[in-house]
């Protein structure tokens, strides 16, 4: 590198110039990242637990009142604990009902779209429409289809002579429908991840395993899966945090009823119960209180996450 | 891409009728809903909802696109679409261009003090959004943003996934002695970025750029608290209102949909392939 050998006065100026840019510079350049993400994430996220521990309306979010733990045992043990733990179970029927059959059926298209094909970008851009468009219109679109009054889902049932479904009224129907919209967005996007790992999994491994007499079965079986192992711990990783988080499709599925997750809070999950207590209750210090208790859960997930995955590697 | 390339010669079976058939089907599914929506869109309050149910277009699609044009969300759907443009396109530019400046130096400088923040980088992905929103609400309440379309802007201006996708992205793509030949030519910081750096790094730009165009659009949860109520929603807003409100005319609610929807369509047939690669080297690299 230019190290100055002159003593020109300019020549050291010019240096100290040049050592002063490549040595701030850096900071410079990563400093809008973290200053945004200090006042608007780091910050939320220490406020938000401030906040648990206090009585703040909606309306007056300037006046706060102390109140301990009472949020949390409230929600625990409390008048709302009924909603509260009816929203962590929805939470996790709806998340497991809609996470693993998506990820298994990505796995499988990721597979059938790995042969070589005709019409390959058409069939792979058709398959991931569905992430181009919003949680609120595949929402509202899939409601239509689920309605009690002449939607889709019921003429179907008709042709084939079964009774009409209210699907929305009932507990399983409704998670059902409502886990079918979370999968027919999510599933193409997962088959496009695992396809991509797929296709750098080393040809010989499968020119082995042919050679060892091996069909295409145990192939996908004892080859792709095994070598996908780390993408599909990041599919399910991303895919659990985001069923955690569920909020748009329970919200706007029920129409009217939809801010508590249906008239019988059937489809009710932590997300819209965190906006129903806030956002509708004015109670944002027991909003505070749910977020608080997601991010917990987010962590325990997280912990399982990493147990399973070193129990995976050690037993590769 | 590139690695497609190199690994599918040799080992790949043709595909059979079945595969096709699957395919095919699933496709089919994939893009029946929104399909729907323009039958539905174009049909009227009656004719929606009537067994067996429409598979064909009517007539009246212009008349409810027109109605929910000047009438959904206080001010129409015209003004939710602008104001929807405005928030992805200004995420999108604060977005790309910080991911750039900070994936850069996370790449290619040596600095006291990178490792460790680039731990924090990656930390900060696993924060969940909805931690967030009620210290938000309040924070933007007291900047004397809400309702604003600002308050929707200045939270997502920058993304660990951008910083990320950068990082990636320069430490394999922008050689070092370039950086080093520009450097002993006597150019600073800035220039290095501009002359060096942003021609090569244009591909990644692009992609994320339209990755975090079309997140933005969709952005759902933080728009409807911030935005509640306002008369100059966001599109998703806007839908949200038409979907929950008293109204339940079918057909004006798909009309708005296919409004919301039919722009990030265009987005996706005009760049859908290298929509396709940036979240397949997102995702294998992330």
């Amino acid at each position: 590198m230019a190290t100055s050998t002159g003593p020109g006065r300019r020549q050291t100026w010019r240096t100290r110039l040049y050592r002063w840019d490549s040595k701030g510079s850096p900071y410079a350049f990563v400093a809008p990242f973290f200053l945004v993400f200090a006042a608007f994430g780091l910050f939320p996220l220490l406020y938000t637990g401030w906040l648990s521990l206090h009585q703040v309306s909606l309306y007056n979010v300037s006046r706060s009142h102390w109140v301990g733990l009472r949020n949390y045992t409230d929600l625990f043990s409390g008048p709302p604990s009924r909603f509260f733990w009816n929203a962590l179970r929805n939470t996790i029927t709806l998340g497991a009902l809609s996470t693993v059959p998506q990820l298994l059926i990505a796995l499988g298209l990721a597979h059938l779209l790995n042969y070589r094909l005709r019409g390959r970008t058409f069939l792979r851009t058709a398959l991931l429409a569905p992430y181009a468009t919003s949680v609120a219109a595949a929402t509202l679109v899939f409601a239509l289809i689920f309605s009690p009054e002449g939607g889709m889902a019921n003429w179907l049932l008709g042709l084939v002579g079964a009774g009409p479904v209210h699907w929305e009224a009932g507990h399983w129907t409704s998670q059902f429908a409502i886990a079918l919209i979370v999968t027919w967005r999510w599933t193409g996007y997962n088959a496009l991840i695992y396809l991509a790992a797929m296709q750098a999994v080393p040809g010989d491994l499968y020119e082995a395993a042919a050679i060892d007499g091996a069909n295409r079965w145990r192939q996908f079986w004892h080859v792709t899966v095994p070598a996908l192992r780390p993408t599909i711990l990041f599919t399910v990783v991303v895919s659990t945090i985001g069923a955690t988080q569920l909020f748009g499709e329970p919200y706007l599925f029920g129409g009217q009823s939809g801010h508590q997750g249906g008239a019988a809070n059937q489809y009710e999950t932590l997300g819209v119960l965190m906006y129903d207590q806030g956002f509708r209750n004015s109670m944002l210090g027991r909003a505070s209180a749910v977020a608080w208790t997601m991010f917990a859960l987010l962590l325990l997930l997280g912990l399982v996450n990493a147990l399973i995955a070193r129990r995976l590697r050690r037993a590769h | 891409m590139t690695r497609a390339g190199r690994t599918r010669a040799g080992r790949q079976h043709h595909a059979g009728p079945w595969t096709y058939l699957v395919l095919i089907v699933v496709a089919l599914a994939s893009l029946f809903p929104l399909y729907w929506t323009l039958v539905a869109a174009s049909t009227d309050a009656h004719r929606v909802v009537s067994s067996p149910p429409p598979l064909l277009p009517g007539g009246n699609l212009f008349k409810n696109l027109d109605y929910v044009w000047h009438n959904a969300g206080g001010r129409g759907m015209g003004v939710a679409l602008l104001n929807s443009t405005l928030v992805a396109g200004s995420v999108t530019i604060g977005t790309v261009a910080f991911s750039l400046l900070a994936g850069f130096a996370f790449a290619k400088l040596r600095f006291a003090g990178r490792g460790v923040l680039m731990s924090l980088v990656v930390a900060t992905l696993a924060v969940p959004a909805q931690l967030s929103v009620v210290p938000l609400f309040i924070l933007m309440k007291r900047l004397g943003l809400g309702n604003h379309l600002g308050a929707l802007i200045l939270p997502t201006l920058v993304t660990a996934f951008g910083v990320f996708f950068m990082r990636q992205y320069l430490v394999q793509a922008l050689p070092t002695e370039l950086l080093e030949a520009a450097r002993t030519d006597g150019a600073n910081s800035l220039r290095v970025v501009w002359h060096v750096v942003v021609p090569i790094a244009r591909p990644a730009m692009a992609v994320l750029g339209m990755l975090t165009f079309v997140q933005s659009w969709n952005d759902f949860l933080w728009p409807i608290i911030a935005m509640n109520g306002a008369t100059n929603p966001t599109v998703q807003v806007a839908l949200a209102g038409l979907g929950t409100g008293w109204s339940t005319d079918w057909s004006v609610i798909m009309a708005g949909a296919l409004i919301g929807t039919v722009p990030l369509l265009l987005v996706f047939v005009l760049f859908g392939k290298h929509i396709v690669g940036g979240i397949t080297q997102g995702a294998v690299k992330g």
